[in-house]
């Protein structure tokens, strides 16, 4: 058997997400290639060959894939990917948007979003927000599967010496242009691999209040989600929403600040280590999966916490 | 310029889901099914897009069951003109959703194909840009806002980390995100008005697609469920706790 996964980074730096799924390649087994698909990637192939278990990174670096656009990407990964066993991505949004293209190109089906390799045609997936788990063969030549990282313990990000290879095909679909993006610039964590999280949901009453959960994510290092029901009312932008519809975090410590622990925010959290969650109303669900919990005011424990922590972190 | 909507009938989203004990599957007997939420919101670009002026015509399509009629209704009483029902009893999977709305998309020549971003029942999140990629359209995925400009559209998609803005070439897919609007309610009189409009009924065989599943879902199982902890008094035992018993700080 033979895999190839496809790197997730930003042109510059290898995201963590690629090792998690590297990690899923081998719970598959057979000879792992990396294909790094960007414009000015080099280094991002060289990051890849020292990941464990890589045997080849193939680097395909032209202007067409420099915006990550799907429409290019699904036709150079069906090319290239045709003659592997196997073609894994990462569940994010970007292994989202061009690996169904793939799968239909070679028109073959997608498992989507795996959280464990029964065998090398068989894995295990969230179905119904993760209200249900299901186990599901594919019948497929070519298995297309995008895997959840969180799910996976990521293999070793240096020690391995895989070869680097030039990949000379451009692929431009023609029907698709980047025009502008706005990035969230943030001294902490990304929220997917975060060791800690804190989120709030819609007991933080406005956006403004917010603050007081970063001031604390700042004394931990930590990530600052969200749920869906802070996003829906407009408090903070939906890349912060952690829930079924939005990420899925499995982090060390999970801090559940005035969210009530609605099924759908449930299904984004609740492979975290250790769950804290603080909300007054004593009957909230959240307080069902929480390792920890305080009913209080949050308006009170938030400031208290954050001189609590300043005292022995 | 005409646009179409896909629509899936799938279980009502505040329905509590119970697996079967013989694990075959989700108990959907006797549980209320409605429109997917993400299909709602593709609903109702739709009819915003036909009262800017920028869109002439909505044609809404389903594929499932009889019933799936109902979701088809209901897109027609929030704005849709007219309904296409590919009509199947048996499961269709994402590729083969792909490969029926393609044989629609090739009769019906829409200049813009709108879909929600997934189902929240298989959560599979494919069959847009399955049927982009089977007709060479570009798709602006996880949309946030959809601004059509003569023959190009410019879609602003939510990306891990912040917002993306493509141009893509008409006709294009696109598949809406939670912020994308906030869809309308069905007033009475449309819902009326509704069962007036046209609706087409044809079998995948009539649109030349075979829909054989090629994945098989061996079994399904409840999650595993995480036991409820302890309460603590206050802020410092909190602390004291995350410190010296569970070590994560």
């Amino acid at each position: 058997m033979s895999i190839l996964v496809i790197a997730e980074h930003d042109n510059s730096s290898l995201k963590q997400s690629t090792l998690n799924v590297v990690a899923a390649a081998k719970a598959i087994g057979g000879d792992i290639d990396v294909l790094v698909a960007g414009e000015n990637c080099g280094a991002v192939g060289e990051a890849a060959a020292k990941a464990e278990g890589v045997n080849k990174v193939l680097v395909a670096d032209n202007a067409a894939y420099g915006h990550f656009l799907a429409e290019n990407l699904g036709e150079l990964i069906a090319e290239v990917g045709k003659n592997y066993s196997h073609i894994l991505a990462g569940a994010g949004t970007a292994g989202k948007d061009f690996m169904p293209r793939v799968a239909a190109l070679l028109d073959v089906a997608q498992v989507s979003d795996i959280i464990r390799v029964e065998s090398d045609d068989t894995f295990v997936r969230p179905i119904y927000a993760g209200n249900a788990i299901a186990t599901v063969k594919s019948s497929d030549s070519i298995k297309v599967v995008t895997v959840r990282p969180t799910a996976f313990d990521p293999v070793a990000a240096e020690g391995g010496s895989a070869t680097v290879e030039n990949v000379d095909i451009v692929k431009d679909a023609g029907v698709s242009t980047f025009i502008s993006e706005q990035m969230a610039e943030s001294d902490r964590p990304d929220l997917g691999s975060a060791d800690i999280v804190i989120s709030g949901g819609r007991g933080m009453q406005n956006g403004d209040n917010f603050k007081m959960l970063e001031q604390v994510a700042d004394i931990l290092g930590a990530a600052v989600g969200a749920s869906r029901a802070a996003v829906d009312a407009g408090f903070v932008p939906n890349d912060m929403q952690v829930g079924q519809t939005g990420k899925i975090v499995a982090p060390q410590l999970y801090v559940a600040v005035g969210i009530s622990g609605a099924i759908q925010h449930l299904a984004g959290m609740s492979d975290s280590k250790v769950i804290v969650a603080i909300n007054k109303d004593e009957e909230a669900p959240i307080f069902q999966v929480a390792d920890y919990g305080l009913v209080a005011d949050l308006f009170e424990a938030v400031p208290q916490l954050e001189e609590e922590l300043k005292k022995v972190v | 310029m005409k646009v179409l909507v896909a629509v899936k009938r799938v279980i009502d989203y505040n329905v509590k889901v119970r697996v079967k004990p013989d694990n075959t599957g989700v108990d959907l007997a006797n549980v209320k099914m409605a429109m997917n939420p993400f299909c709602e919101i593709a609903v109702e670009e739709a009819v915003r897009l036909k009262e800017k002026g920028v869109a002439s015509e909505i044609v809404v399509v389903s594929i499932g069951p009889k019933a799936a009629q109902e979701q088809i209704r209901t897109a027609l009483a929030l704005g849709a003109d007219r309904g296409i029902h590919v009509e199947t009893d048996e499961e269709v999977q994402s590729l083969e959703a792909a490969k029926l709305l393609k044989s629609v998309v090739e009769k019906e020549e829409p200049k813009l194909v709108i879909l929600g971003k997934q189902s929240i029942d298989t959560d599979n999140n494919q069959t847009g840009q399955m049927l982009a990629a089977l007709t060479g359209m570009g798709q602006g995925t996880f949309a946030s806002e959809v601004v059509v400009e003569g023959d190009k559209v410019n879609v602003t998609r939510e990306v891990d980390g912040g917002l993306v803005t493509v141009g893509l070439n008409l006709p294009a897919v696109v598949t809406t995100d939670l912020r994308l609007n906030e869809p309308r309610y069905a007033s009475l009189p449309n819902i009326m008005k509704a069962k007036k409009k046209p609706l087409d009924s044809m079998s995948p065989a009539d649109l030349g697609v075979d829909i054989a599943p090629r994945l098989t879902t061996l079994k399904v199982e409840a999650p595993a469920s995480r036991e409820a902890g302890i309460k603590v008094a206050d802020v410092a035992e909190l602390v004291d706790k995350l410190k010296n018993e569970a070590k994560v700080i």
